[in-house]
């Protein structure tokens, strides 16, 4: 009974999503108040009613209602409630449907937040996001829907997946799409912005704190993913470059250019059709991203072969978002207005050199992850690129944008000369200059370089910080009280740059990593990255639904005892399948890392790793997030908006 | 500066941005493109020894062996695709889901004494054990269809 409340839920979602559609964007063309008044409430209503779908969807993975297909083909009785929970976002009829959810909260949010953006504008808003939710409801209720029956029901289900048996992959999906769809908004604004034909500078005001937020999400799902691929699958590698992963670096490319532009649209009024194109960009790479190269129907022709229609539909939906907000775009760009003059040295010229490297780097990322499937398809050649490829394409283009990535903050608006930057911003130079210096001794030029650049960002990045409390030139009581009138964003700003060179650094250090692949008996003792590794014993650990052998390893460095350390092999019976369950043990400098890989003649296959920085990979990752949020929380972002009377509103 | 001369400079900005990124594409596709070879493939092109490709095709049954070479344990195995084979030495761990008789891929390249040395061998798959571009290069060449058991045996006339 659970599962049709939650199929009649879905369906009244998407009738309400249609209704938003149409009331929204029709009362607005008609200026009809009372129908612009209306779409508020019918968003909400959306979000409740997906919400009880969801809710459905998990109760019945919780009462383990094996009737329900898509319960029976991803878990089993013997499976962790909390992964009962989790495994409900895990496949992919699940996924769509909090696809879906994530959608209608954005746009609860964006009725709730914005009682004061122009009445109009809010109801356009809404009608395209609502348009978007049925389109993508109606996929999910006519090729998959998570709630169809079968039967008669098995006694167990087939258990999901034992990789995505795990923690980090409960909360990766929520997050990772929140970032993906959290970019429907600002696409959502650009598209209204368009049919109104006029953007100004409330409008780059109101659409930041959405593109904001979305990348703060997307930066911290991108973050969590690639931890759990180090942490999870056991090859001591943390990005493979796979399409999975480049497609939510994509999004990522282009949103960060995004927020960026939005600056320039907020300040200057100036590139405001280009930040319309981003808007509508990011968004339809987050779509496509998701949905052609996730579901993984353009990486496998079979998909498409097994089922013509999902495929068929899918293409048709993302050729009507993506295409029809371009040829709006091409109709009524032109009567948008261009703003501001600025010189090519300037704070805008630094954005707009950030907006051409970033997008730049997308388009090779796009190239290198679309080509192969589509070369496989229309020419039936099958290729592959790999890690060489996008070393070889995206580093040239990273190098000049973490080059500028410090001064352009230190640029004043409209026009700049270099020498006072060279005064404010030398000592993080001469720094990282240093750097560079003392790490070729030893290491190679790309990975000294690397590390130049780190220092050189997380310096220059507080070079603006420091310039504008006058640290050193003044009492220090003086800086203090400067500081504390800093503008919250100039200090969220530094934090997110800086997370990039923490990141940058973490990546670099991987030039100093050591591995070795080792067959060892019970009490052997192996040298490796400067530690002593000895297999203490191998022992049988079963677990809820897998068995398992444990390994204990004593680590030592010239003696001293370091860690004791355990990885094992689970094999989880129900799915027949092996996996490796890493032991890591970090101090923040290097991780040790140790796997245990297959037994023959009583000795057991060891890798061991020492990881040189690699936790600062994702240190640095969650610091730009938390950079994103200092943004968000600045009055600037809430004041000067329409009405005064509920200043916090267009944030949240 | 006038709105035009701003304009040029953007558009050169652009032009150099863009096209930086289009030149370092097609160079890295001459070097770095990694082509798909069943065993058959790499006799009839006969790729030059150091050239990466990607080796896809069954385990021959029972041709597995475990080597140790300077204490880092490997392995050497046959690849079939039902027509030729080709002997594979590999140094690390197997994965997992490596089996006899089941699909394989193998990244890696041609010695000059035509083995291949696989820096990588990847058994990813679907539920019939099969990875896809394997599957696909089998049944193009008619050595294997859906549902049959796939020619894991050894190779007629290898």
């Amino acid at each position: 009974m659970i599962p049709e409340l939650g199929n009649f839920a879905l369906a009244l979602a998407c009738c309400l999503a249609l209704a938003q559609a149409v009331v929204g964007i029709w009362g607005a063309q008609r200026r009809d108040i009372r129908l612009m008044a209306a779409t508020p409430g019918l968003a909400v209503g959306q979000f409740l009613a997906l919400a009880t779908a969801a809710g459905a969807l998990v109760w019945a993975a919780v009462h383990d209602d094996f009737s329900v297909a898509n319960i029976a083909e991803n878990s089993a009785i013997a499976k962790p409630l909390m992964y009962k929970i989790s495994g409900c976002w895990g496949n992919h009829e699940g996924s769509i449907l909090l696809w879906g959810l994530i959608l209608s909260i954005c746009g609860a949010a964006v009725s709730l937040a914005g009682r004061n953006l122009p009445s109009g504008l809010r109801a356009r808003v809404l009608g395209v996001l609502g348009g978007t939710s049925c389109g993508f409801l109606l996929f999910a209720l006519t090729t998959s829907n998570p709630f169809l029956r079968i039967w008669p029901p098995p006694a167990d289900g087939q258990g999901m997946n034992p990789l995505l048996q795990d923690p980090g992959l409960a909360f990766h999906p929520p997050i990772l799409y929140t970032g993906y769809v959290g970019f429907a908004v600002p696409f959502a604004f650009a598209v209204a912005a368009l049919i109104e034909g006029r953007i100004d500078a409330a409008w780059g005001r109101w659409v930041r704190p959405w593109a904001l937020t979305s990348w703060a999400f997307l930066t911290c799902g991108i973050a969590l993913g690639s931890w759990w691929a180090y942490y999870e699958l056991g090859w001591g590698g943390y990005w493979f470059w796979d399409p999975v992963e480049n497609a939510s670096l994509m999004p990522w490319l282009t949103g960060t250019a995004l927020v960026h532009s939005a600056i320039v649209v907020e300040k200057r009024e100036s590139l405001k059709i280009w930040t319309v194109l981003l808007a509508i960009g990011t968004f339809s790479l987050s779509l496509s991203g998701t949905f052609l190269v996730r579901s993984g129907i353009l990486n496998s022709v079979h998909s498409f072969a097994n089922d013509p229609a999902r495929g068929i539909f899918i293409l048709a939906l993302l050729a009507l978002v993506i295409g029809g907000s371009l040829l709006l775009f091409a109709l009524r760009a032109p009567r948008l207005s261009s703003g501001g003059i600025f010189a090519p040295i300037s704070r805008e010229g630094a954005l707009v050199l950030n907006n051409i490297l970033l997008c730049s780097i997308c388009a090779v990322v796009v190239v290198g992850t679309m080509y192969p499937p589509f070369a496989d398809l229309l020419l039936g050649q099958k290729i592959s690129v790999g890690a060489p490829f996008f070393n070889a394409t995206v580093l040239p283009l990273a190098i000049p944008l973490f080059a500028a990535m410090a001064v352009g903050p230190l640029l004043p608006w409209k026009r700049a000369k270099l020498m006072p930057i060279v005064e404010h911003a030398w000592w993080a130079a001469l720094a990282a200059v240093i750097v560079t210096g003392a790490c070729t001794i030893g290491m190679k030029i790309l990975p000294a370089l690397a590390f130049g650049f780190a220092t050189w960002i997380i310096l220059g990045s507080f070079a603006e910080v420091v310039e504008r409390v006058l640290l050193f030139r003044t009492p220090v009581a003086s800086s203090f009280r400067r500081a504390r009138g800093l503008p919250i964003a100039v200090l969220g700003a530094a934090i997110a740059h800086a997370g990039m060179g923490v990141t940058l650094a973490g990546l670099a250090g991987a030039a100093l990593d050591s591995q070795k692949i080792v067959s060892a008996k019970v009490g052997q003792t192996f040298s490796s990255g400067g530690y002593e590794w000895t297999l203490m014993k191998l022992e049988d650990a079963d677990g809820p639904n897998y068995t398992s052998r444990m390994a204990t390893i004593y680590v030592k460095k010239d003696g001293v005892p370091v860690v004791l350390m355990h990885p094992s092999r689970r094999n989880f019976t129900a799915q027949h399948q092996t996996t490796s369950d890493v032991a890591i043990s970090t101090n923040l400098l290097r991780d040790l890392y140790a796997v245990l890989g297959e037994e023959h003649d009583g000795q057991a296959v060891l890798r061991l790793h020492v990881n040189v920085l690699a936790p600062w990979i994702w240190l640095g990752a969650f610091t730009m997030a938390i950079g994103g949020a200092i943004s968000l929380s600045d009055r600037r972002l809430r004041v000067g908006a329409p009405s005064r009377a509920r200043p916090d509103a267009v944030t949240a | 500066m006038t709105r035009k001369h701003r304009r040029l400079v953007v558009v050169l900005a652009c032009m150099a941005g863009l096209g930086s990124a289009a030149a370092l594409t097609l160079n890295a596709f001459s070097n770095t493109m990694v082509f798909f070879m069943t065993p058959a493939d790499l006799a009839e092109k006969n790729p030059p020894p150091g050239q990466t490709v990607r080796l896809g095709g069954m385990v021959e049954a029972g041709s597995l062996k475990r080597t140790i070479e300077d204490g880092e344990p490997g392995a050497t195995f046959r690849v079939t695709d039902g027509k030729s084979a080709v002997t594979v030495a590999y140094t690390g761990i197997l994965p997992d889901l490596f089996r006899e008789g089941q699909g394989v891929v193998a990244l890696g390249s041609l010695l000059p004494d035509h083995s291949f040395h696989a820096q990588e061998v990847l058994a990813k798959h679907d539920e019939t054990y099969m990875p896809k571009d394997v599957a696909d290069a089998l049944k193009k060449r008619g050595y294997w269809k859906e549902g049959q058991k796939p020619p894991a045996t050894k190779a007629a006339g290898s």
